[in-house]
Parts: structure tokens; sequence; C-alpha cells
């Protein structure tokens, strides 16, 4: 070998006679060693400015340790064990009243003998939301039926306690009789125009007014449990059902305008567009002053749709059309091969979307549906305006209760506020990081 | 002297039975265009292009780049809308209406230069995709043809990885085999090796041997040209959206008649 190579050498040329064998790295450049010395003191001045960092961190959280841990009140009857007089020190964060108040912040007025209703709601979701979200427990499909179809009418019976409204069988009538003449007409315009949009809008329609019947004739049934109004409802139980319900409902209504934005039908188009640089122009809190305030007087009289389902269905609509720009994006990445491979293959428009240009766009955007459905879950918070009592607006109310006055509870409260939404959002983006890396698996 | 307009062809629209070694080939009509004519804004892209393709014929398109050829491919499964002329498609106009151009478009197979997998699906879900959703088959019989079609194209082993996990001339394989998957009538390939590495464009043009020699009706935009010399029947030379010459390939390859494929010979045969 070294003949050949001592050779190869005189002629210029060069031929590896075997070839090297992998070598570990060198150790101090692996390991949590490693990474400190790379990144925080790799030079005079890095270590000089990871000192300094570390001294403002340390400066900052004391003051908030000692303001939530050290000097702390953690029990107590009354505002008494949070005046610096009784505690004999200054006082930090007055948690009993927090405590105290913990059930009015999770079900606001709801009826103490009938919040077992509201707990199998939670336990229920909560249940459900762990089967889906956890990819590796089976039956997902049933589940997603369950949690997207059942789980909302349940919810529903069991906060409001049925009876939600009723109708005089002279209403279901000309219900019924009005939503099958407009179906009648459809289908007939579609079987003379033999237009397959058309046709899919029939079998939509249709789904409709099946949805519409079953959800009418539950909310009619008496179902045995006390009737709750929405305006008991309260603290973070409204919180939850008002972000669960934008959540669910924003995403569908935003990838339907989406699609419609990019429709090559211009009345379709042109409504979309509309529809959404209406609602993305104006505030969500005009929206909400609209629908809680205004929209009675449009109405005729004896019409009332309660208060909380006005808000549920203008978040929906508000933040769909968020949700539609996000979709679009998503929609505009893919490269125009994915629609021409999909066609070339004979698939219809529904086919293309739902089985090839929706999964991709959606995984391409799912930083941008994060960012709005955090979004979405913070503005909650808004229908305190319209008088609503979510999270924030219950806390807020609980000032007021003399019993608890101490100038620590204002803040404490708003502290404990902060971070329920701080868990939940952080807690959705996580996830949201986990799904990305889950549905990347084909670009490693 | 030949005028560019004027064009050149010694095998008629309509071939004699006694014409050529294709003499004994079943004479069905699957592909007819008719003074075919498009537009891309004020750009006159396609110009009068008539053609007639029989089953079982095998059809390489060439011509300089901008000559129209991949939009005349388009327009055979409506990839790419016509404005006036005729195409018939296995005895189906092609019209505006989307059932007719779906029913078409399952029975015309294409190959893309980009590939067009699906990203998100691993390569058997990409050839079971179609045959599942738009010919209703089941599932696990899909699933069989499917492993069958890509047994053909050599790569059944990546049955289960991602189009991103595999080379490109791996790609472009699956490719063909999710077309052949929907059973087509005549398969569209639209320069089937002009993104690949050249150590695997070889591997891709085997595999359209082998369907040419299993008597698959093709039509091949492409510029290999020995590929053309083996297997096509016929050979089109297209410029400035127009049918130049057609010819058989030894003929067309040794003495082109026009002046233009003169020119493009000379420019891809030299190097």
């Amino acid at each position: 070998m070294t003949d050949v190579s001592s050779k190869a050498a005189k002629q210029g040329a060069f031929v590896r006679g075997e070839l090297l064998p992998m070598a570990p790295p060198p150790h101090f450049s692996v390991g949590v060693f490693g990474w400190m010395r790379r990144h925080l003191f790799s030079s005079p001045l890095n270590v000089l400015l990871t000192l300094l960092g570390a001294y403002v961190i340390w400066i900052v959280f004391k003051g908030l340790i000692e303001w939530g841990f050290v000097d702390a009140v953690w029990r107590g009857a009354d505002r008494n064990a949070c005046l610096t007089s009784v505690a004999g020190h200054p006082v930090g964060a007055c948690w009993a009243f927090v405590h105290a108040k913990l059930g009015q912040f999770t079900y606001g007025l709801y009826p103490a003998s009938e919040i077992w209703r509201v707990n199998l709601c939670y336990v229920i979701g909560f249940v459900g939301l762990v089967g889906l979200m956890v990819p590796s427990i089976p039956f997902k499909a049933a589940n997603l039926v369950f949690m997207f179809c059942l789980y909302p009418l349940l919810a529903l019976i069991l906060l409001s306690g049925g009876h939600f409204f009723a109708m005089s069988p002279g209403a279901w009538v000309k219900l019924g009789l009005s939503m099958v003449l407009l179906l009648a007409v459809l289908l007939f315009w579609a079987e003379r125009t033999k237009s397959v949009a058309l046709g899919s809008i029939v079998r939509l329609w249709g789904l409709f007014a099946v949805a519409l019947a079953i959800l009418l004739s539950v909310l009619q049934t008496d179902w045995g449990l006390m009737p709750v109004r929405t305006d008991l409802w309260g603290g973070l139980t409204v919180t939850l059902v008002i972000a669960a319900t934008g959540i669910v409902l924003s995403l569908p209504v935003g990838i339907v305008l989406a699609l419609g934005r990019r429709s090559r039908m211009p009345i379709v188009r042109t409504l979309s567009v509309l529809f959404i640089e209406f609602w993305r122009g104006v505030p969500l809190i005009t929206v909400l002053f609209m629908a809680s305030v205004m929209l009675p007087l449009f109405l005729p009289e004896g019409v009332d749709f309660d208060k909380l389902l006005r808000c549920l269905v203008c978040i929906a609509l508000f933040w769909g059309a968020y949700m539609a720009e996000v979709v679009r994006g998503g929609l505009q990445a893919l490269n125009r091969g994915q629609y021409e491979g999909g066609h070339a293959l004979g698939f219809g428009y529904w086919q293309l979307m739902r089985l090839i240009i929706l999964p991709q766009a959606l995984k391409v955007v799912i930083p941008g549906i994060t960012n709005t459905i955090v979004a979405l879950f913070k503005d909650t918070s808004l229908v305190t305006i319209v008088g609503l009592f979510d999270l924030l607006g219950i806390i807020q109310a609980s000032f007021s209760d003399p019993k608890w006055i101490t100038p620590a509870s204002w803040a404490t409260a708003y502290g404990f506020a902060a971070m329920i939404y701080w868990l939940f959002c952080f807690a959705m983006s996580r996830y949201s990081v986990f799904m990305e890396r889950r549905l990347n698996v084909h670009n490693k | 002297m030949l005028s560019k307009a004027k064009v050149v062809s010694s095998l008629n629209a309509t071939p004699s039975p006694d014409d050529g070694p294709d003499a004994d080939m079943s004479k069905t009509v699957i592909i007819e265009m008719v003074k075919v004519n498009k537009w891309f804004g004020n750009f006159h892209a396609l110009r009068d292009i008539d053609l007639t393709v029989y089953e079982g014929e095998r059809i390489v398109i060439c011509g300089p780049s901008g000559s129209g050829k991949s939009t005349a491919l388009r327009c055979i499964n409506r990839l790419e809308e016509h404005q006036t002329g005729q195409v018939v498609v296995d005895g189906i106009e092609l019209t505006n209406d989307l059932k007719k151009i779906d029913e078409i478009r399952r029975e015309v197979g294409m190959v893309f230069q980009q590939f067009n997998l699906f990203p998100h699906l691993t390569v058997l879900e990409n050839c079971t995709l179609a045959p599942v959703w738009v010919r209703k088959m089941p599932r696990k019989q899909a699933e069989d043809v499917a492993m069958g079609h890509l047994e053909r194209v050599k790569i059944p082993e990546q049955a289960h990885k991602y189009p991103g996990q595999i080379s490109g001339g791996q790609q472009q394989r699956v490719a063909i085999a999710r077309a052949l998957c929907m059973n087509p009538r005549v398969m569209l390939f639209d320069e089937p090796t002009s993104a690949l590495d050249p150590e695997m464009i070889k591997e891709v043009l085997d595999v359209m041997v082998d369907l040419a020699e299993r008597g698959m009706t093709m039509i091949c935009v492409s510029h290999e040209m020995a590929f053309a010399r083996q297997v096509a029947d016929r050979v089109i030379f297209m410029d400035e959206g127009q049918i130049v010459e057609q010819n058989e390939p030894k003929t067309f390859f040794e003495s082109p008649q026009s002046d233009r494929a003169k020119e493009f010979l000379s420019k891809i045969l030299s190097h």
C-alpha cells in the first residue's frame, strides 16, 4: 500500500487504500458542559454577558418569588387574613382570596346543587380531548364523531338543562315547509343547469336541514333537568364554552371562506371577499356590542336569541374571517403541480381539496392557526363588555365583595387570571409544536 | 424550400393499413384533435393542431422550448383549456362539462416533469388514493394492484416510504405506477426525464420502454432521442404552436424534411 501511495504521490494522483472508520466527537463538544461552553462561556465577553443576564433574571424573579410565595398569605376566612396589621409582615399575594372564590371563578353563579352537571361536562370533555390528542389512543374516528357531534349537544343539554326554547307546532310546520321549499328550488335549479357546484350546495343544505331538525327537537325535549339560564353561567366555564365553540366553528368557517375566496366562480368569490373583509375590518368589541345591544332593536317583537348564543355566533364568524386568511396562505403556498396531479387522476373538486390540498395546506399553516386560536382564547375576555361573566368578568365582579376587600386581592386575582390564560395558551402552543413535528415525518 | 407554416407529413392523419411496420395494429382511434387553437392572453400557443392517435400507438413529441408541445399534451386531459377546435378522447368530446372531463381523466394517465407526487402520503397511499376514491375500489384490492405496479417499476420495497425520502428517479417511477393504478387507456408523459439527474434517466426510460412493449398507448413529450428511435411509431416535431413535421422515427432523424426540424436536430444531436 505504501508502495502504491508513494508511487501515486510521485505521479500527482491519489488513491485511498482503505476508508477511515467513524470516530466519536471530542468530549468537550458534547453534553451539558459542551453546550454551556459553546453558548454561554465561549469568550470573556460572553462570560460577562452571561453573568450580567443571570443577575437581571435574579432581580426580576426575586421580587416575584417574594410576592407570590414568601410574603403571600395562603389561608384565611376573610379579608383580615390579608391585612399587613394582622399578618405581621408586608403582605404579597392574597391566595386566600383566590382560594375562597375558586368555586365562583370556575362556575360563576351556577346553582350549587347543579354543579355536578358542569363537572360532568368537564370530565367527559377532558377524556374525549385526551383521546383525540394523543396519537396512540385508538378509536379516533368514533371519538371524532362523538366530540364534534354528540358532545356539543350533550354539553348544551347538561349546561342549560334542556328547555332551551319552546316552539309551537305551527312554527315547526312553517320552518319545515320553508326548508323543504328551498331545497326543492335548489334541486330543480341544479337539475336544469347540471351544475356540479349547485349539486354540492344541495347536499350541504340537506345535511344542514337534518342537523337543524335534530338540534331543535333535542333542545325541546324535557330531560328532567333544572333549567339554568345562561346569565347564571360564568367564570372559567363560560370562557371555555366560548373558546371551544369559537375554535371548533371558526376553523371550518375559515376553510370554506378561504376556498370560496380562491374559487373560480365570481359570485362565490365576491361573497367570500366581502364577508372576510367586513368581519376583519371591524373590532370585535363593536361586533359584540351590535349583537347584544343593537340586534334586538332590529328583530321583530317576541323573537329573542340568547345573549351568549349571539356572542358565540359573532365570535365564530369574526375569527372565521381571520382563519380564512391564514388558510388561504396555506393554499397559496402549495405547488400548482399538486392540483394538476390530482386533476390528472380524475379527482373532483371536493375530493381533491379534502384528500390532497387541505391536508397539506393546513399543515403548512399550523403556526398561523395556533396564533389565531391563542388570540381567540384571550379575546374571549371581551365578552365582559356586554355583561357576560367569563373568567375575567367574574374576577372583576368579585372585587366588590366587602368581605374580601384588601389591597392585595386585586393584584392576586389578576395574577391568577393571567396564570390560567397563560396555561391554556401555552398548552395549545406546545401541542401545536408537537403536531407540527409529528406531521413533518415525510420531510425528514 | 418549404414555408414554415406548411406542414410536412409523409404519414397522413389516417395511414393506410399497409403503411409501415405497424400495419397489423388495431385501428381504433383513441384521441382525435381537430383544428385545436389555444391562446395565452394574446399569445397564440397552439395553432390548428390536427392529431389522430390510434390505440396502441407510441408517439413522441419534440421541438424547441415554447413550441407548445406540453400545452398540446395538456389539452388532451384538459389541464389546459383549448379555445377553438375539437378534442375527442375515447369517443368523448372535451367541453366544459366537468363530469365528462373527470371521465376522460380517469382513462388518461399523466406523468409530469416534476413528478407531482403527494408528499403527505406514502408511496403506496399515492398509488391507492385515486383507485379507492375515484374508482371506488376496495382498499385491499387497490393495494394489491398498486403493489403489482410498484413491482413492475421495480420499487416494491419503497412502498411505505414518503416521496421525500426516495430519489428523483424512484419518485418518477412511483408517478408512473400511480398513473397505471387507474388502469388508463392512454398514458401522457410530459418531459418525464427532464428534471432527473443523468444517472437516473435510464431507470425511468427502462420502465417506459417496458410499458411500450406491453402495448400501452403512449404520447411522450421528450428530448430523449434514443428512446424515440427505440419505441416510437411516430415522431411529431412542433414549432411555434404548430405541428411542422411528423414521420416514423428513422426517417425523421435521418432525413428531416423541414428546415426547422433540421436545425433543431442539429442542435440536440451534435453534443
